[in-house]
């Protein structure tokens, strides 16, 4: 009787080590299973044994496993708390099933999904979906029956249905676990939202930042075309631009154009890939329709928390303890989530700030903590949720340079079409720049010519250019064609008005407080 | 020239060839010379602006050749958050291997993380990061 060992064969495990791991455990003879991952990103390379897990391995631990001394066990793995405490629909199989593995998916209700749908007909799937509540996941909330409803409608010889698996915001990952761990539950998601939209060609746009993930979605596809036809599914690679995850530019993208951003209206709903009526939809939406037409759209919306139905995989990232994927209904606080599932910083020092939603989100300070997770709650806080991605920061943070970066990488990754963006970006690392050096702006050459009469002649002060990196978010924000240009300026203002002091402190509340002193 | 048109051809008919198509011409030559787009946009009926300015706009594709091998190191929030600033700060000065910044490759919770080739590495601190430049060298 030989030991089977499960472990998961997901990049970030495969970044830690698995590979070697595994092989370690198949010469000591024992059988290897290669699943997908938990989730428990800190433990990874993680073996499980009989439902008993053990982690972080590395080869040498192998033995001690074998002979029960390992002081690695973390005792059996569905009860451990990191799992116990989750509400897993999405990420149901995760650890359970090897990812390739067509019985392996069909016995664990795979395929329920889309034989519900075909039962029930095109109009009451899109009617479970819009039951369910679910909004978009890649970050806008848009609800996902609506959309599929306006593509329903439009009357068209081809429409197309494009999976956004663009998952370019630090902090997220849960796409890639998705593709990587299960992506047959994703072609399923897909191919229930072809059948009721009346879609027969699809596309899922990964960005080429994931090998792992285009791999397994490759093969996935292969071997599953027959059950899903006569839909037709296509893998295609992103180029290495974060724009194209915004729905329009992924379009052009795929339609073999630069990824630059189109105007809305027309909707991608009506007039989307090559003009025709498409629906484009995030990674983690799809996924998480095959459950929704399984259970039922009310099972799915009875969990969650104001208009924010459903469940939401939290992604832990950054310095945290506990970093991974983290699935549970909305209404979770951000302080739960950080200290009481992530157990606080992995450094050990105090959190200063957490980045809640990718390179866009804003920072929020501890005091924010008591934020249920859903999408009014950080919309009313000023920030936003996005795709879930929390990035934690420690004290040695420092603020004004995350600003700085915010402005950096749009500056880096705009797709130059509209000036707020190409140009504000730029002017906002400048400005920022000026902040942190404390030296505003003198006038300049030609200013201080004496025929020009109205120019100033004299510096800035540090007030006057904090009142203008305001004003350029402002611009930015409402002048931009999309979230790229119109969402840089939260992480920026969110640390300027959470800790003024790294901008310097003659100016704002911490001015205000000195001089009440 | 037959290597352009052996790659256009198997891309032929195919739904927005043109990313496609500059993926495996990047990936033969390592870079997407002018020859290429020529015969690219000749295929696809696009102008040479229209395939240089796609070329051009992507990160992936690269108007030059450089035969050193790359090291993508993330910098992105999460990698800032474990420490990567002081990492690529502390590199040691060389010159055979390209360092190129990458944002994110999705292992945001084990971070500093580098990918080589298909090869990704995690956990990195600045011992493991100079010995990986090095083992490229």
């Amino acid at each position: 009787m030989t030991v089977t060992v499960r472990i998961s064969d997901d990049a970030l495990a495969l970044a830690c080590g698995a590979d070697e791991v595994a092989a370690a455990f198949a010469k000591a003879g024992c059988t290897v299973e290669r699943v997908s991952s938990w989730g428990m990103h800190w433990l990874e390379p993680l073996a499980e044994i009989d439902g008993e897990g053990f982690g972080p391995l590395t080869v040498d631990d192998v033995p001690a496993v074998l002979t029960g001394t390992s002081p690695l066990g973390i005792g059996p793995i569905a009860d451990h708390p990191f799992i116990a405490r989750q509400q897993r629909f999405t990420f149901a199989r995760a650890g359970k099933t090897r990812p390739l593995n067509l019985g392996d998916y069909a016995a664990s209700g795979g395929w329920a999904g889309l034989r519900k749908a075909h039962d029930i007909g095109a109009e009451a799937t899109i009617a479970e979906v819009t039951a369910s509540g679910l909004r978009g996941r890649g970050g806008a909330g848009f609800p996902a029956g609506i959309k599929w409803i306006t593509v329903a409608k439009a009357k068209a010889a081809q429409k197309y249905v494009v999976c956004n698996a663009d998952e370019g915001d630090s902090a997220t990952f849960a796409d890639r676990m998705v593709m990587e761990g299960d992506p047959f539950m994703l072609i399923e998601g897909m191919a229930i939202a072809a059948y009721a939209v009346g879609a027969t060609r699809g596309y899922v746009y990964i960005r080429s930042e994931y090998p792992h993930a285009i791999a397994k979605m490759e093969a996935a596809v292969r071997a599953c075309a027959h059950i899903i036809a006569p839909f037709v599914l296509e893998v295609r690679t992103g180029a290495g631009a974060y724009v194209c995850g915004e729905e329009t530019s992924l379009l052009n993208s795929l339609e073999g154009k630069r990824g630059e951003v189109r105007a809305k209206p027309p909707l991608p709903a009506l007039e989307g890939l090559f003009g025709k009526p498409t629906v484009v939809n995030n990674v983690l939406t799809l996924a998480a329709v095959p459950w929704i037409l399984a259970h039922g759209g009310t099972a799915y919306a009875a969990v969650g928390f104001g208009r924010s139905k459903g469940t939401m995989p939290i992604q832990l990232a950054g310095n945290v303890k506990h970093g991974g994927l983290f699935e549970v209904g909305f209404g979770i606080t951000l302080g739960e989530l950080v200290n009481a599932v992530g157990g606080g910083t992995a450094s050990g020092r105090p959190v200063r700030a957490v980045q809640v939603g990718g390179p866009l989100g804003a920072y929020h300070p501890p005091s924010d903590f008591h934020l249920p997770f859903d999408y009014e709650s950080f919309a009313a806080a000023d920030g936003l949720i996005g795709h879930a991605g929390l990035t934690v920061f420690d004290d040695t943070a420092d603020m004004s340079a995350q600003a700085r970066f915010a402005m950096a990488f749009c500056a880096a990754e705009s797709c130059g079409k509209c000036t707020p963006c190409r140009i504000g970006s730029t002017r906002g690392v400048e400005l920022i720049d000026r902040i942190r050096a404390r030296a505003p702006r003198t006038a300049d050459a030609v200013e201080r010519l004496p025929q020009t009469h109205n120019a100033r002649k004299g510096a800035r002060t540090l007030a006057e250019e904090i009142t203008l990196l305001e004003d350029l978010c402002e611009t930015m924000k409402f002048g931009s064609l999309c979230a790229l240009g119109g969402f840089t300026p939260y992480p920026v203002l969110s640390a300027l008005r959470h800790w003024p002091e790294d901008f310097g402190a003659d100016f704002g509340t911490v001015a205000s407080a000195d001089a009440a002193e | 020239m037959e290597r352009f048109a052996e790659i256009i051809a198997a891309h032929a008919g195919r739904e927005g060839a043109l990313l496609p198509i500059l993926h495996d011409v990047q990936a033969a030559f390592g870079h997407v010379p002018e020859e290429a787009e020529r015969a690219i946009a000749a295929a696809l009926n696009l102008s040479r602006a229209e395939v240089h300015g796609v070329v051009s706009f992507y990160h992936d594709f690269h108007a030059e050749a450089d035969a050193r091998p790359v090291l993508k190191l993330c910098r992105a929030e999460a990698c800032q958050a474990r420490g990567v600033e002081a990492l690529a700060a502390a590199l040691p000065e060389q010159n055979r291997v390209k360092v190129e910044t990458v944002y994110c490759l999705g292992l945001c919770s084990v971070g500093p993380n580098a990918m080589v080739g298909d090869k990704v590495h995690a956990r990195l601190d600045g011992a493991k990061l100079a010995a990986l430049v090095e083992s490229l060298a």
